[in-house]
């Protein structure tokens, strides 16, 4: 990778974290558990890293890694948004109910 | 390299998954933001499966199985989980990032053609510092939530485990690890690679395995950073904006809570990875226990009495209101309260739960309106108004030494000044103290009345004084 295309993603990184930062101290302490359920989920957004290993993979061990690499982090990613929603789910519910 | 037609579709991926998180600023918008969160997953899983071209039919195949697999899994597991096991649930998926993790930067090591990021044997160097960068978070972000797992799910001791030359070993595994990375980058040896990620793993371990069962909402939301560090790395190896992007709010936002939870704790976090608590202060304060102080017991009925005739009550439900399960009684009470015009309200500290916000789900659980519900910091004043706090499964949170007692451990740490309401009751199996080890002074206290019994039976009979009454 050229030194420049590393500034590049840098650049990315910098100001995503500064958006996460705002976004984040916004958040309402009461949801802070689905919060981390919910970026649990997006975090395993590294499938796609795994899914382009295992497309082309060239031999049958890293095949198998890869595999093995989206079956886990889609547990997590199904797993994180269904917690998540069972979690909003109850927070919503009483707002009806009131 | 990625055409700018998929960077185009990350790019919205990204954005969705900022509006899912934006979307938990209130309870009343969070669910429309978790939507946006799973079209941004699906708009990058679609887009990723669209980049290789000439792959076969059969590869596309397996993604598809292993990802209907893992979702099926993790679909069971998330429908399954009881509320009270929320913090272990979150810990076993940080685990399974972090093995990600490692098992992406493998692929990446072994077949860099695949990510066009150079040949084997001739790796950028750039690539491979940050491939190791990952695997190595993502090694440690693995082993360490196993055990905050073991320890959440009460496989492993809560207590703090500590050893001599701990720190030491630390250190030397840690030096040890940037010594292998270096010679990694540069003669891009395989053999460096593994060990330092088992070192790495080794290191999750015995970061975690001492912290006790009191710091976890630190730990786990350490973990939760962690995580995201890790997919930043992986992003930085593979050049994949949409991992950079999601890596750097997963980190940030577990920085942040931990922040928050080591304020509530009064803790730095070098102090809860390095030290544990001080556990010399706490046997100290065991130590000067007088037993001639006498405590005033109460019974339901006395609780049921005062409760009736009072214009306000403070709940403030801690861990062990949950291990009863007395959620449902408490939402009873307060419903029966209420119907006799008394004011009710929820008052939560920061770490009542075992994660950030855990006592707030359990508290949604059991149907008790979040409006009820307010934090420390927005209730504290409201005590000294209040004719009664009705304190369920929490200690550490109200102890007035943490203002007073220096040599305390809890010291510094704020607390719900639950002493300040008229009458004070506490709702406690025994005499037993918190997780801190420290006495809690308010129980001696001339407006406290102590209920011994079972948190949800002493409630349960509480309503039933009520409804006969």
């Amino acid at each position: 990778m050229s030194s420049e295309s590393f500034v590049i993603l840098l650049t990315i990184f910098v100001l995503a974290g500064f958006v996460g930062y705002y976004v984040i101290w916004k958040v309402t302490p009461a949801l802070h558990s689905p919060l981390m359920a919910v970026t649990n989920a997006i975090s395993s957004v590294i499938v796609v890293g795994a899914i382009i290993a295992l497309l082309k993979a060239e031999s049958a061990w890293i095949e198998a890694v890869a595999f093995v690499a989206i079956l886990i982090a889609s547990i997590n990613i199904f797993g994180g948004f269904i917690v998540t929603n069972r979690m909003l789910a109850m927070f919503k519910k009483k707002e009806k109910k009131l | 390299m990625i055409s700018s037609w998929f960077l185009f579709f990350y790019l919205v991926s990204g954005v969705c998954f900022i509006l899912a998180l934006k979307g938990l600023s209130s309870p009343l918008t969070a669910a429309k933001g978790n939507v946006f969160g799973i079209a941004g997953m699906a708009i990058a899983i679609v887009t990723t499966l669209l980049i290789p071209e000439g792959s076969v039919f059969l590869r596309y195949a397996f993604v598809l199985l292993a990802i209907m697999g893992g979702g099926l899994i993790g679909a069971k597991i998330a429908r399954d989980i009881p509320m009270t096991a929320l913090p272990q649930l979150v810990a076993g998926f940080h685990s399974l990032v972090g093995m990600a993790a490692v098992l992406v930067a493998i692929t990446s090591l072994i077949e860099p053609q695949i990510f066009g990021i150079g040949v084997v044997g001739g790796i950028n160097t750039s690539s491979l510092f940050e491939m190791a960068f990952g695997a190595v978070i993502g090694a440690i972000t693995f082993s360490g939530s196993l055990i905050a797992f073991g320890k959440l799910q009460g496989l492993i001791t809560g207590k703090p485990l500590r050893f001599t030359l701990q720190h030491k070993l630390n250190a030397t595994l840690a030096a040890l690890i940037l010594a292998l990375i270096c010679f990694f980058v540069i003669f891009e040896s395989y053999t460096a690679f593994f060990i330092f990620v088992i070192l790495a793993f080794a290191l999750g371990f015995l970061l975690i395995l001492p912290i006790g069962g009191a710091d976890m909402p630190v730990v786990i939301s350490m973990l939760n950073s962690y995580s995201g560090f890790a997919a930043v790395g992986i992003g930085f190896t593979l050049g994949n904006t949409l991992l950079i992007i999601t890596g750097a709010l997963v980190g940030v936002s577990g920085a942040i809570l931990s922040y928050i939870m080591c304020k509530a704790m009064n803790r730095s976090i070098f102090n809860v990875i390095l030290g544990g608590v001080n556990i010399g202060g706490a046997d100290a304060s065991k130590d000067k226990k007088d037993d001639d102080k006498a405590v005033k017991i109460g019974s339901p009925e006395d609780a049921a009495f005062i409760m009736e005739n009072a214009e306000k009550v403070i709940i403030v439900p801690g861990y062990g209101m949950a291990v009863a399960g007395a959620q449902h009684a408490l939402f009873d009470m307060a419903n029966a309260l209420k119907a006799k015009g008394v004011e009710v309200k929820y008052a939560i500290h920061p770490v009542a739960g075992r994660m950030p916000g855990h006592m707030n789900v359990l508290l949604a659980e059991a149907n008790i309106p979040y409006e009820d519900v307010f934090e420390l910091d927005a209730i504290n004043g409201e005590f000294a108004t209040a004719d009664v706090a009705y304190v369920i499964g929490a200690n550490d949170v109200t102890n007035p030494l943490a203002k007073t007692d220096e040599k305390s451990p809890i010291f510094g740490m704020p607390i719900l000044e639950v002493g300040k309401a008229k009458t004070v009751f506490f709702v406690k199996r025994s005499m037993a103290t918190g997780y801190s080890g420290v006495e809690n002074p308010l129980f001696f206290a001339d407006n406290t009345i102590m209920l011994f019994g079972d948190a949800k039976k002493v409630t349960e009979e509480i309503v039933k004084d009520m409804e006969n009454s």
